[in-house]
């Protein structure tokens, strides 16, 4: 499975603004490059990126062609209860990835 | 009056033109944009980190015919492996040749672990070599240079000056000469190799030393040696003696 990098706070205070990014390991091949040989390099690349908040979805982004290698995603929620960040990547060819952080409100 | 003021200036940029004195060195850092260096500075923004993720499962893997992995030999790498990337290239007494921190790995691979060498630039690498890296992070580059070693730092020296290319340019000319201007909109830095392997967002990927020489030679129109060449190292050598002192940084992201 690809690599992942999730940076959440530890702690928050109730109804803080918390700042989450995301780092995924992934070629992001555009479809649009040709090879040494003169054929097309096929497409491979994220699609969707979802996460998800004591299971409620919170962010959501649709990922297209000019989108970097390594996508980095940096979005905020509002720390509202004690529980788990998850995050999920998918993809092109199968393409899926995991991640997930704790986050304790006080 | 006028006129010996304007000679006075004249003097003094051409020793600045000659090399920049110690103190003013810079590190390619110094040269990004601001939020390019925030994506360096944090291990969560860093792309190279995700090198150096897999370079730690590597560093703990079993390879090779000895099924010996790193770690069972060398121990805990923040430990063990701290100030040694900073020691890299470094001259092999036994082998009585100069060796950079990839062939080094991958002669610890066939003597070893009896494994297949990694091919250059690739992900298993380049991933061993930024974890390597990181590990003498904030540590000031220290380049010995015993006897046997001066002809070959001369040599990566004289590279550094040869005119070479059909448009005839030498490394020094740039960046020695006209290190802080532009080149085509971007600053030229002064080529310090303090952070490599380094995530270059060009290459949208990780690359080592070698592949930005390799860069170079091609703007230049020259042919650039195969990867590994006696040539790359030499020049890798003076390079990182060149920034002796300077802090590394690996894994830097760059441009």
């Amino acid at each position: 499975m690809a690599r992942t990098i999730v940076n959440v706070p530890a702690t928050a205070r109730r109804g803080d603004i918390v700042t989450i990014k995301a780092l995924v390991g992934h070629v992001m091949e555009t479809g649009f490059r040709h090879g040494e040989t003169g054929a097309l390099i096929p497409r491979d690349i994220i699609r969707s990126f979802v996460c998800s908040y004591n299971g409620e979805e919170v962010f959501r982004a649709e990922f297209h062609p000019a989108v970097a290698a390594n996508p980095l995603i940096e979005f905020s929620t509002i720390a509202t209860q004690s529980g788990k960040l998850e995050f999920r990547w998918s993809g092109d060819n199968g393409f899926s990835a995991e991640a997930s952080a704790a986050i304790a409100v006080e | 009056m006028k006129a010996r003021l304007l000679l006075l200036l004249g003097a003094a940029a051409a020793t600045a033109a000659a090399q920049a004195p110690a103190p003013e060195r810079r590190s390619g850092y110094d040269f990004m944009a601001r939020e390019t260096r925030a994506m360096q500075d944090d291990d969560a923004t860093n792309p190279g980190m995700l090198w150096v993720l897999d370079g730690e499962a590597l560093w703990r893997a079993g390879a090779g015919a000895s099924g010996k992995s790193c770690a069972d030999c060398h121990g805990d790498a923040a430990k063990s492996m701290r100030g040694v990337a900073a020691r890299f290239p470094g001259f092999d007494l036994s082998a009585r040749k100069l060796v950079d921190l990839d062939q080094r790995i991958n002669l610890c691979r066939a003597q070893k672990q009896k494994a297949p060498a990694f091919p250059p630039e690739s992900r298993e690498l380049l991933a061993l070599s930024a974890y390597l890296g990181r590990q003498s992070r904030g540590l000031p580059i220290d380049i010995a240079v015993p006897e046997p070693a001066k002809p070959l730092l001369e040599a990566g020296r004289a590279a550094f000056r040869r005119r070479q290319g059909q448009l005839n340019l030498a490394c020094a000319q740039c960046h020695d000469a006209l290190a802080g201007e532009k080149l085509g909109g971007s600053p030229i830095p002064q080529a310090h190799p303090t952070g490599y392997p380094i995530y270059r967002l060009e290459w949208q990927g990780m690359g080592s030393l070698q592949r930005r020489l390799r860069n170079c030679m091609i703007g230049v129109r020259a042919e650039p040696y195969a990867y590994g060449a006696p040539e790359y190292v030499e020049l890798e050598y003076y390079l990182m003696w060149r920034a002796r002192g300077m802090k590394l940084e690996t894994p830097a992201v760059r441009p």
